[in-house]
Formats: structure tokens, sequence, C-alpha cells
């Protein structure tokens, strides 16, 4: 009974050891790949190249998504206010959901599971078929190299994606609530435009944003850089990118939150 | 046989390339992959490191280029001792290094010629013509000129090794370094990459260290053979020396014998008690 115990003690104490360790070694990751964004911003074409695979092609589950959720926000927003009488106030609960809340968090869950997944993956890869290893006999520095540019366009993309994410949802919700349900149109952005402040609520969405890309892109490359390299290794390391990204951002969602939002 | 003293054997080299004294290394403490290696490899000849699988043949090459670092022991390139470098000064000793690797390890989104350009480019700041005329020169050297515009996922394995050969020479290193060449290569590959090592060391004047467990294709070009057992080189010689050799862990591995002091069992506990404690450990 005792042995057991101290067998789950140990347990504990490894895993926390552990944990522990793999922060320090991440924290050592992340000063290596700052330090390499000097030789990335002399070498722009390595940004724009990253920028468009990072970027760009998570457009498409960006604009899609962003549309459903303002449609489905409009919709089930007005089914509550109308009871009211409230409906004129469907822009501000649309447009305030989604900046101050879900676009930020969404297109931080979706980018990890587009563009995240895909960094962890591609620099696992390169490491299990001895890419990063060939490079650095080449005397090039993988991490600023291949790292640092990625983790530059994750962090820059991101926001920018959250903006397009806030913006479609906002014209997706009034399609919804004005075009179809009937909502009057001067109403649902007359009364946007005088509740949503510019400091208050689009910048801290957007500060969300900034972190959110910051964390999840840093998640994403070293998860790639610390797999092992084999092809378990690589797969679990992008099934831990995505998790951890998740839990991070909802996470840092709610303490951003209760420091931006609470007086 | 303890410290390989080979350029003594050979009165025509002077000089050592690479010493390595008294190394010592395990993977996280656990089982000793080096448990004292003294080696010498001198300058201008192919040497070659064989021994059987799990010796540490390449983790001894990962050694001499800095990719790991030794638990205790002298790696010295060059006069350069490697453990003791900085990032930097690392990097910068990598330049006069080549390695090829078993994979190949090409770049795998850019072209033929983009990789063999990729380290130029990434050191120096030359005009687009030059490179050009660098890259094809070194892929004459290796036959696939005409390939120049494939992508590695066009290419065969013998090709694709190829390739990362002239990307490995193209900086026109001192010391170059073959990681396992003649694994899973055709006949006529097999024989192309074995001329060309040949060919590479003597034309352009390098120093050669070959990792392999191909008997006949490394005999057949390598000045010495390092033969590396059970943590320590084990035996050491001209491949004449060594096929000769009244040794019989010598004659066993140089024969394929299947019996021999080499041992077949990893080390563990006898069988008999492993199976009466009844622990399965799975």
């Amino acid at each position: 009974m005792l042995s057991s115990f101290m067998n789950f003690l140990q347990m504990i104490g490894a895993y926390i050891l552990g944990s522990l360790a793999d922060l320090g070694k991440s924290s050592l990751f992340l000063g290596q790949v700052l330090l390499g964004i000097k030789d990335t911003l002399l070498r722009p074409k390595l940004l724009i190249k990253e920028l468009y695979s990072v970027g760009v092609l998570s457009l498409l589950i960006i604009v899609f998504s962003a549309i459903f959720v303002g449609m489905v926000l409009s919709l089930l927003g007005y089914v509550t206010l109308v009871d009211f009488g409230a409906e004129s106030s469907l822009g501000v609960l649309v447009s305030l959901s989604l900046i101050r809340e879900l676009g930020p968090v969404l297109a931080a869950l979706l980018f990890s599971g587009r563009a995240g997944s895909a960094l962890t993956a591609e620099i696992g890869l390169m490491k299990a078929t001895e890419q990063l290893a060939s490079m650095e006999m080449m005397a090039v520095d993988p991490i600023r190299r291949i790292v640092t540019p990625r983790f530059m366009a994750g962090f820059i993309s991101l926001p920018l994606l959250t903006i397009i994410f806030m913006a479609l949802g906002i014209y997706a919700g009034y399609l919804v609530g004005s075009v179809w349900l009937g909502v009057d149109e001067g109403s649902y952005w007359s009364q946007m435009q005088n509740k949503v402040e510019f400091q208050h609520d689009i910048v801290n969405g957007i500060i969300k944003s900034v972190v959110f890309g910051f964390v999840v892109t840093w998640i994403a490359v070293y998860q790639g850089y610390s797999a092992m390299p084999t092809s378990e290794g690589v797969s679990r390391a992008t099934t831990n990118s995505v998790v951890y990204s998740a839990l991070a951002v909802l996470a840092l969602d709610f303490v951003l939150t209760a420091m931006m939002f609470i007086n | 046989m303890g410290l390989a003293l080979m350029k003594e054997k050979d009165n025509n080299v002077s000089e050592t390339l690479v010493t390595i004294h008294d190394l010592h290394f395990s993977w996280d403490g656990g089982r000793e992959i080096f448990a004292g290696v003294n080696l010498e490899i001198p300058k201008g000849k192919i040497t070659a490191i064989m021994g059987p699988s799990g010796t540490g043949k390449t983790t001894l090459l990962r050694m001499i280029g800095g990719q790991l670092r030794p638990v205790s022991g002298s790696v010295n390139v060059q006069g350069v001792e490697i453990p003791e470098l900085n990032r930097k000064e690392l990097y910068q000793a990598r330049r006069r290094m080549g390695m090829l690797f078993q994979s190949g390890a090409l770049l795998t989104d850019l072209s033929v010629f983009e990789n063999i350009a990729f380290p130029i480019r990434e050191h120096y700041d030359f005009p687009e013509s030059m490179i050009r005329d660098i890259v094809l020169l070194k892929l004459e050297l290796v036959g696939l000129r005409g390939a120049r515009d494939l992508m590695p996922s066009e290419l065969s394995g013998g090709m694709a090794r190829r390739v990362a050969l002239a990307r490995a020479i193209v900086l026109d290193p001192n010391l170059m370094m073959y990681d396992e060449p003649f694994t899973g290569l055709d006949p006529v590959t097999l024989g192309t990459i074995v001329s060309l090592i040949k060919k590479i060391n003597s034309s352009l004047s390098m120093t050669s260290i070959v990792v392999s467990h191909d008997i006949h294709e490394t005999f057949s070009i390598a000045d010495y053979v390092c033969i590396l057992s059970e943590g320590k080189v084990a035996a050491t010689g001209s491949p004449e020396e060594l096929l000769n050799s009244d040794s019989e862990f010598v004659q066993q591995f140089v024969n394929g014998k299947p019996d021999g002091p080499m041992p077949f069992h990893f080390p563990a506990q006898s069988l008999v008690s492993d199976i009466m404690n009844g622990d399965s450990g799975c």
C-alpha cells in the first residue's frame, strides 16, 4: 500500500519535473527563434513565402467559419431579442460577441488546426528525414532558416485573419438579421457604431489575437522541432500541437478577458 | 589494439586531420556507446569506420561534425577542439566539412539545382551566373547535369544520393563524411557511388571518412579501415592487413561469419532466469 502510494507520488513528481524541463527547453528555443528575427527581416522573400502558406492558405476555412458563425449568432440573437422587442440591438450583440470573444478565439482555434498542425508536421518531417541535420552540417542554422520565418508568419497572419473573421461575421449577421429577418438596417449599423468602442473593444480583440498568434505558433514550431524523428513521433507532435494550442488559447482567453473587460 | 596511429603506417602521410582521444559517450546516461575510443584520421586519405550495427559509427560522425557532444574526451578536427566550440564557431568549422547522409536529406521543396545552390546562397553573395556555373560543374561531376530541374520526389534513390553528394561538396570542404553511402543501392549505382567517392577524394584533395558495413565496396576504396566494437576501436589497418589479420574478431567481421567473438545477443540476464522470474516487462 505504502509502496503504491510512493510510486504514485514519484509519478506525479516525475511528471511535474518533466513538464518544467519541457517549459525550460521551449523557452530557450523561443529565445533562439526570436534572435533570428533580424535575419528573417533581411530576407523578406522567405517571410512572404511562409505568409502565403500559413496565412493565405488558411483564408478559406476562416472565411467559411466566419460567415456561418455570424449567421448563427444573428439568428439566435434575433430569436431571443425579438421577445423583448429589442431586435434593434442585434448589431451590438453580433459585433461585440465577435470582436471581444468569438473572433479571436475561434480564429485561433481554426488557425491551430489548419496552420499550426501543418507547421508542426512540416518541421517534424524535416527532422525525421534529416533535412534539419543536413542544414546544420551545411553550417546553416535551421532555427533561423526554417523556424523563425514560420514563427513570424504565424504571428503576423493570425491577427489579420482574426480581423477578417470579425468583419465577415458581422456582415453575415447583417445579411441574416436585416436582409432575411427584417431588422431595421439603420438600427443594426448605428447601434453597433454607438456601442462598439475602438480602444476598449476592437483594440482589445486584436491584442487577444496577437497573444494567441504568438502562443499558437510557438507551440506549433516547438512541437515540430522537438518531435521524435519517427512517424509516430511526428504524429504525436502534431496531435500535441493542436491540443496544447486549444488549451492555451482557452485558458489565456479567460485571463485576457478578465484583465480587459472587468472594471 | 588501442590507439590507432594509422599515419605511422604510411610514410607518405605527414598530417592528421582528425584526432579522437579517449572518447566516452552514452545516451542520457544509459548504455555506453563509446568507452574510450582513440583514433586518428590521416589527411588526404579515405578512412573507413566499420563495425556491426549499433556500434556507434554514425554517432562518431555526428561527434566529428559537432552535432553531438561527448560525455568526455577530445574530438579535434584540423586543430580545433569541436566539443569546446560555441554555436558560431561550430558553424564556422562546419563550412570546411561536408556530410552525405544515408537518406540523402535533400530539401524536398527545392529542385535539384536549388538544393545544390542552397549552401552557396546561404553563405555567399555570389552573382547568379557564378552560382549557376558552380552548380553545373558539381552536377557534371556526379553525372546529373541533365537532372537539374527535377524535384527530389522525381529522383531514384541512387540519383538522390548523387545529388546529395554534389551538394555536400559544393563548398569544397576539406573533410568529407559519408554515412552509409552504399546502403540500398542497385549494383550499377553502387559502383557509381564507389568510384565517385574515390574520384572526388583525389581530384578535390579531400580527406574522407566513410561509415559503412559493406566490406567489399569499402575495402575497395579505403586507404585505412577502423573497426569499432563494444565502444572501442577493435582493429585498425589497411584493408589488406585486416583481410590477412590473425584476429578472430576481424576474421569474423570481414568474412561475415555468424559464429565468433562478436556477441549475437544484446546484453541481458540469462534466458533461464529471465523466464523463471516471470516478469514479462511488457
